[in-house]
């Protein structure tokens, strides 16, 4: 008898009405905190197909700053052996030459750099070094940014203004031309 | 009798299923979200470089993806153990590109072909001389915009 009292009393019901808001917080908790497997890579526009290749020796050696990567991964940037990790340094300074030496670019606008590669080399190697010439462009893009008007503080990417990046991208062009590799050290 | 159906009728240990459709949704929802529609099954082993300078690749529909690397260890009795190029979900040669290409230019409607990219998926292993191959047969097909798929790199 008084066991069935007691059951009278307690109400075992739960208060529906805010589980819709709980399943709702947890879908906005993993709306939020999810991200989609999106694709990052280095975007490359490659020039189109001719049968002629581009003679450098027509151009003024002092503005062409050559990379070659070997078929064992090993650089050589303007004739010397090189690390992967001073090609940005040398890259920036070739380019902007602030201190107009005679061995290095005219103007940014002239600057070009010729990347070749052997078919042996490894594309990781290759893509470290393509990594680092177009790190030392954004660089050199956010530092003429910031001196204009307004972006002091801005960092160049694709949020901007389609004119301003424009505008920047007109004084310090990106002109890297790959030459069609050697073929010394493929498996 | 009785004694059972009063029992019976006074406590009612019913689960309230009010809020079952809320939960079916956030479920639902989930795993809208969460699934990467993989629309071919990989043959080959690409654990892609690492780099800085990376730009996402907004629209799915306009990428068509590369693959290039070694064949997974079960398949290599059939393909070798070479480096090769993956299209959709065959093993193929730079030959099949063009065709490849083709195939996904007529799902895209025709104002937006010219913002197709290429999304070159290449095992940091592999040589560079595949990968030139694939480089020249995607000029001489036209297909200028390509995008190196990367890692970010961890500091």
């Amino acid at each position: 008898m008084l066991k069935r009292k007691k059951n009278n009393r307690v109400k075992n019901e739960v208060n529906a009405g805010s589980m819709a808001d709980i399943a709702f917080l947890l879908l906005i908790f993993f709306l939020v905190t999810t991200t989609i497997d999106i694709d990052k890579g280095i975007t490359v526009k490659l020039p189109p197909w001719s049968n002629e290749e581009v003679d450098p020796t027509k151009l003024n050696k002092r503005n062409v700053f050559s990379v070659l990567v070997n078929a064992d991964d090993q650089l050589l940037v303007r004739g010397e052996i090189a690390q992967v990790e001073e090609l940005r340094e040398r890259a920036k300074e070739f380019i902007v030459n602030p201190e107009n030496r005679e061995d290095l670019a005219e103007k940014p606008t002239k600057a070009i750099i010729s990347l070749k590669n052997d078919r042996g080399t490894s594309y990781g190697t290759y893509i470290q070094v393509y990594n680092e010439l177009k790190a030392a462009y954004n660089e050199l893009w956010t530092e003429r940014l910031n001196k204009m008007p307004g972006y002091s503080e801005a960092v160049f990417n694709k949020d901007l203004p389609l004119d301003v990046r424009r505008a920047v991208r007109a004084e310090i062009p990106f002109v890297l031309s790959e030459a069609e590799p050697t073929n010394f050290g493929e498996e | 009798m009785s004694k059972f159906t009063k029992k019976r009728g006074k406590a009612s240990p019913e689960v309230s299923t009010a809020s079952l459709p809320d939960i079916i949704f956030m479920l639902l929802f989930f795993f809208m979200v969460v699934t990467v529609m993989r629309s071919s099954d990989k043959l080959v082993d690409v654990i892609v470089p690492e780099a800085t300078e990376l730009t996402k690749l907004e629209k799915k529909s306009l990428v068509n993806q590369i693959y290039i690397g070694k064949p997974m260890e079960q398949y290599r009795d059939i393909y070798g153990s070479a480096p090769r190029i993956q299209l959709n979900d065959k093993i193929s040669d730079e030959d099949d590109i063009p065709i490849f290409l083709e195939k996904h230019k007529i799902k895209v409607p025709e104002n937006q072909r010219s913002k197709i990219t290429s999304s070159l998926r290449v095992d940091g292993e592999v040589t560079m001389g595949i990968v030139q191959d694939v480089k020249t047969a995607l000029r001489k097909a036209n297909q200028l915009k390509v995008n190196y798929s990367t890692r970010p790199k961890a500091n």
